[in-house]
C-alpha cells in the first residue's frame, strides 16, 4: 500500500501520519505530482483558511491535478471543503468535484417575526464547533463496521451542506454534510485523525477501499 | 447498555478533560491505578485516560530549566504517536515559535496563560498564524471580598486589577478559540466548580469555556453542565487517584440527560 499526504500549507499533517502508523501505515508526505499520481491512496488533509489555501493550490497547479486523481482520494476537514464547488470563508471558488456548498455557521439569533427556516435545530450554539459529535445516515464502504450515531472530532467553523453526494450526516444549529462521496473522492469534515477508534477504523477503511 | 433503546440526542457533547502535569518530560502529580507500570508515564497515563473514554486531554509543563522547549516538544511528539484523541500542551508558552514547534510536533491546541496578559498582541498573532481554533486562554481567576473575579498571573502568584470577565471578553475579541477558566476559590477543594463565574463567561461569550477546579464529585460535574452550561470540565486529581472513573462519570452524565460521547 502506497499512501501519500498532499503537502501543502495547511496541513496538521504529523497528527495524520502518526494514526495512519497506528493501523499499520507509512505514509509519505510530498508536494511532487508523479508521487502523487503513482499513489494507490491520497490524502488531502487541511486546517487553515480557504481561500489562502486555493491560492497556494492554483500557483501550484495543484487545483487541477487533484480534480484529474483516479485512485481514492480522501480530503479531511479544510481539504473536504475544498473539494466542495465554492466557499463562503472569503467568497472562494473551490476544486468543484462535489457539487455541495460551503456555509458558515450562524448562530445569530433570527429577528422577531423572520421565518425560522424548519433545518435549524439550536441557535445558541458556539462557531466554532468543537468536540464530538454524531455521525449518522452512514452510507458508504467508507463507514463499514462503523454504527449509526458514532462519534467523532470536530473543528470547524463551515459546513458543507447536504446534497446527493451526502454519505454522513451530522447536527449542528442545522443538519449538514459531515461526509462527501463522489466517484473516487472522499471528504470528511471531522478528524479522523483523532476520533479515537472510531477515526481509525475509518482511515482502515480508506485504505482497503 | 440494556435491552431498552438508550436515547440519542444528535448533537455537540459535553467534554470531560483530564489534566496531566508534566515536569522534565514525567507526571508528577501521583497516580492511584493499578493498570499502570509507570506512573510517572505521561503517555501511558494518557492512553488510560483515552480508553476510558477522556475527550480531550491537557498537558500542563512545569519544568523550569533551559532544557524545557526540547524535552517538551519531544514528549508532545511521542503523545501525537500514541494518543488518538485531541490534547493541547500549555506551560510557559510565550512566542510564536513555541507555538509552531509544538504543532509541528503534533500538539492539537496550545494554552497560554500569563504571557499572553502581559503581552496581549500574543494572541492576535498567533491566532493568525495557526487559526484561532488551536488557541485556549487560559486563566487563573479568584473572587476577592468585592465581589468580582480578578485576574491573577505566574500560577496563581501575582494577582492583578484586571476582572476576569473583562480579560476574557478582550482575549476572545483578540482570538482566543477557547477559554480555560480555573478558579483559585475552588481549585483542590473537592467542593465544587465555581458556577458563577463559568455560568457568566458560558453565555457571553461565543467561545467554548472549560471549566476547572474545584471537581470532587459526580454531581459537581453535572452541575457545571447544566447550571453554569460550561462546555467542558477540566480535573486532575479525582482521575489521577482514581476518586471518579471517567467512564463511571460519563454513564452518570448521560443518565441524567447530559450529552456525552460513550
Amino acid at each position: 500500500m502506497n499512501l501519500v499526504i498532499i503537502k501543502y500549507n495547511a496541513g496538521n499533517i504529523q497528527s495524520v501520519l502518526y494514526a495512519l502508523n497506528r493501523v499499520g501505515i507509512d505514509a509519505v508526505v510530498t508536494d511532487n505530482k508523479d508521487t502523487i499520481a503513482a499513489a494507490d491512496k491520497v490524502i488531502f488533509p487541511g486546517v487553515g483558511e480557504a481561500s489562502t489555501a486555493m491560492n497556494y493550490l492554483k500557483e501550484r497547479q495543484l487545483d487541477t491535478f487533484i480534480k484529474e486523481l483516479k485512485q481514492p482520494v480522501l480530503g479531511i476537514c479544510l481539504g473536504m471543503q475544498l473539494m466542495c464547488s465554492y466557499s463562503e470563508e472569503n467568497n472562494t471558488n473551490c476544486l468543484g468535484i462535489f457539487d455541495e456548498k460551503v456555509k458558515k455557521f450562524t448562530n445569530n439569533i433570527p429577528a422577531l417575526g423572520s421565518s425560522l427556516n424548519e433545518d435549524v435545530l439550536e441557535l445558541r450554539l458556539k462557531v466554532p464547533q468543537m468536540g464530538w459529535n454524531n455521525i449518522y445516515n452512514l452510507k458508504s464502504p467508507l463507514f463499514k463496521g462503523i454504527k449509526e450515531d458514532s462519534y467523532s472530532y470536530f473543528v470547524h467553523s463551515y459546513y458543507a451542506s447536504l446534497g446527493e453526494d451526502t454519505i454522513a450526516t451530522t447536527n449542528y444549529i442545522l443538519p449538514y454534510s459531515s461526509a462527501l462521496h463522489k466517484d473516487n473522492f472522499y471528504g470528511v469534515q471531522f478528524h479522523p485523525e483523532k476520533s479515537a477508534a472510531t477515526g481509525e477504523a475509518i482511515l482502515k477503511n480508506f485504505i482497503e477501499l | 447498555m440494556g435491552s431498552n433503546s438508550t436515547t440519542i440526542n444528535r448533537g455537540l457533547t459535553k467534554r470531560i478533560i483530564p489534566c496531566l502535569d508534566i515536569k522534565d518530560g514525567r507526571t508528577v502529580k501521583g497516580t492511584n491505578f493499578v493498570a499502570l507500570r509507570d506512573a510517572g508515564d505521561p503517555i501511558e497515563l494518557a492512553t488510560l485516560y483515552a480508553k476510558e473514554g477522556a475527550d480531550e486531554l491537557v498537558f500542563l509543563d512545569i519544568t523550569a530549566t533551559h532544557e524545557k522547549r526540547k524535552t517538551l516538544s519531544e514528549l508532545v511528539n511521542r503523545i501525537s504517536q500514541h494518543i488518538n484523541i485531541p490534547f493541547t500542551v500549555g506551560g510557559g508558552i510565550s512566542s510564536v515559535e513555541d507555538v509552531s514547534a509544538l504543532l509541528a510536533n503534533g500538539a492539537d491546541k496550545i494554552s497560554i496563560n500569563s504571557a499572553a496578559y502581559k503581552n496581549p498582541a500574543l494572541i492576535n498573532q498567533l491566532a493568525k498564524e495557526f487559526g484561532s481554533q488551536c488557541i485556549v486562554l487560559a486563566i487563573d481567576t479568584k473572587k476577592e471580598a468585592d465581589g468580582e473575579w480578578y485576574v491573577y498571573l505566574n500560577g496563581g502568584r501575582v494577582k492583578t486589577d484586571t476582572r476576569c470577565i473583562d480579560w476574557a471578553v478582550s482575549a476572545v475579541n483578540n482570538g482566543a478559540g477557547e477559554i480555560l477558566l480555573t478558579s483559585m476559590n475552588n481549585d483542590g477543594t473537592k467542593q465544587g466548580f465555581a458556577l458563577d463565574i463559568n455560568k457568566t463567561l458560558s453565555s457571553l461569550l461565543s467561545v467554548p469555556v472549560i471549566a476547572s477546579g474545584g471537581g470532587g464529585s459526580l454531581e459537581h460535574f453535572k452541575d457545571v453542565f447544566n447550571i453554569a452550561e460550561a462546555d467542558a470540565a477540566l480535573a486532575a486529581s479525582i482521575f489521577h487517584f482514581n476518586e471518579i472513573e471517567i467512564k463511571d462519570l460519563k454513564r452518570y452524565l448521560h443518565a441524567n440527560n447530559i450529552s456525552v460521547r460513550l
